[in-house]
């Protein structure tokens, strides 16, 4: 029972929010309403159980407790002689049918005048349905920070005029470009290992794919994720970092790899070529064994085409070391500058042991670790060095 | 929404004075053009930074000084008025502001009433 409710909650949250801001016209008198009724909620249905329309139960009751705290602040602000501007809650609003906002709330929470740390954090709160607290800690930054966080963001959107709705076509790319950029950066912050990130990312994925079905770069992002994710389990073994050609294949999660791969299908079919959609089809080819290293390096070659990125040259420097030899690759890396990136150095180093040029691969593991925080991964990089003090260097 | 649009020039006189005469034309023709644009109301020509006076009052004295407040680059250099339905809208017209392309900044500045 308890489960089922948190399932509700968790699916209906965010699309009783957006259809509430959408109604209101007011983000904090939406959340408050919300929140009084997902409360009223978790106690009746505890009781009487769940109705039939727990969504239409929700939106009808956090609609009533909206208007009713309209009518009485204005209640109040006619008894104190204060003047009221018409409001849109006057509007009735259809109790059968409830328009699915879910979009015009991402886009909003999403948009470029807000600040990127102000978007992750209210795409997480209004369609995730975390708590403040909960996105404080996946952060690492104190409840009050956070909490501010919110409050300056929802201020601006009012006091700024940023609008509550889908893009029109002419923006509609570079805005889904912003969208796509918050879902995967939620995703990235989960993948150092605070999971409930990366799976609030995947949720986030799966919902624009509903709502997007017609976009490939959703779905190759969707792809993505799934794909990276499957390998989940086998990153780490007694919380020490497994490179992806140590790990344990079996601990590979092979739901998840074929619910990336349909996810990808389906960006290729919509002529999908676009960055996630690139990455995608690499963690795909990632997940084969063994694994076509040279289609690899040719996938982000196009990527690198496409985003000018240091880093993807970086990646495909690994995959031209896979394919041709580590000469090949360090050839590329050591034209990339990045210098303050510890996984340049990392690689540089992973490439000068397998040549053997073992003091010069020494002296790149220390300038990698220089650079890391990272607890599994710095500890990844001493065992290398303690490895590395016992051979000879051959070149 | 009405918005108070500032006109930041950076480097963009420089670069404007550098132009060809045909691309300088059309600087000119697209600052005539946001001035013609529906819900903007301009604001007065304003002379160079350079020509600012900066007033301060300090223990009931008042004090004077040659220049912007804040340094010649960061001075504001223009400004008008925009009535737009919202922030994507005041966007689209900021970005025709020829100062935008030329190494300045336009800032949208939501006006409020606090009275």
């Amino acid at each position: 029972m308890v489960g089922t409710l948190e399932q509700v909650f968790r699916e209906e949250w965010g699309r009783v929010l957006a259809t509430l801001i959408g109604f209101l016209g007011d983000f904090d008198l939406a959340e408050e309403a919300a929140q009084e009724a997902f409360a009223m909620a978790a106690d009746r249905w505890q009781r009487d159980g769940v109705p039939s329309n727990p969504r239409a139960w929700l939106m009808t009751t956090a609609r009533n407790r909206a208007t009713d705290r309209i009518r009485r602040d204005r209640a109040l602000a006619t008894k104190f002689g204060l003047l009221v501007a018409s409001n849109s809650a006057e509007v009735p609003m259809k109790t059968t049918t409830f328009p699915d906002e879910r979009l015009e709330l991402i886009f909003t929470c999403c948009h470029p005048a807000l600040a990127i740390e102000a978007q992750v954090a209210l795409t997480l709160r209004t369609l995730g349905g975390l708590s403040t607290d909960e996105i404080a800690r996946a952060f690492l930054v104190p409840e009050r920070t956070m909490a501010q966080r919110l409050v300056r963001a929802k201020r601006k959107i009012k006091a700024a005029g940023i609008p509550f709705r889908v893009p029109p076509r002419h923006l509609l790319g570079e805005r889904l470009d912003a969208v796509l950029a918050v879902v995967y950066l939620i995703f990235n912050e989960g993948y150092g290992g605070r999971d409930e990130l990366a799976a609030e990312a995947i949720w986030l994925g799966r919902a624009l794919a509903e709502l997007l079905p017609d976009e490939p770069e959703v779905h190759g992002l969707l792809a993505m994720m799934l794909l990276h994710d499957s390998r989940r389990e086998a990153r780490f073994s007694d919380g020490e970092l497994v490179l992806l050609g140590d790990q344990d294949r079996s601990r590979w999660n092979r739901e998840l790899i074929a619910a990336g791969r349909a996810e990808l299908d389906r960006a290729l079919a919509l002529r999908g070529c676009g960055p996630y959609v690139l990455q995608a089809a690499v963690a795909s080819l990632h997940a084969d064994v063994p694994c076509d290293w040279g289609e690899i390096a040719a996938l982000y070659g196009e990527l690198s085409r496409l985003t000018g990125s240091p880093v993807v040259e970086l990646n495909r420097a690994i995959a031209i070391a896979e394919s041709e030899g580590p000469e090949a690759g360090l050839r590329i890396v050591d034209h990339l500058g990045l210098d303050d990136f510890r996984y340049l150095h990392s690689t540089r180093a992973e490439l000068l042991r397998r040549l053997g040029r073992t003091s010069e691969a020494r002296d790149a593991y220390r300038r990698a670790r220089q650079l890391t925080d990272d607890g599994a991964e710095r500890r990844f990089l001493e065992r290398r060095l303690t490895e590395l003090a016992h051979s000879t260097d051959l070149g | 929404m009405k918005y108070v649009m500032l006109i930041y020039q950076g480097s963009a006189l420089e670069r404007q004075a550098a132009l060809p005469e045909e691309e300088q034309k059309q600087v000119y023709a697209d600052y005539q053009g946001i001035n013609q644009t529906e819900g903007v109301t301009p604001g007065l020509p304003m002379g160079l930074a350079e020509n600012a006076t900066t007033v301060q009052v300090q223990g009931g004295k008042t004090m004077t000084t040659d220049g912007p407040f804040v340094g010649m680059k960061e001075a504001v250099g223009g400004w008008f008025i925009l009535e737009a339905d919202d922030l994507d809208a005041a966007i689209e017209v900021a970005a025709r502001v020829p100062a935008a392309r030329y190494g300045g900044a336009v800032e949208i500045r939501p006006s409020e009433v606090y009275w």
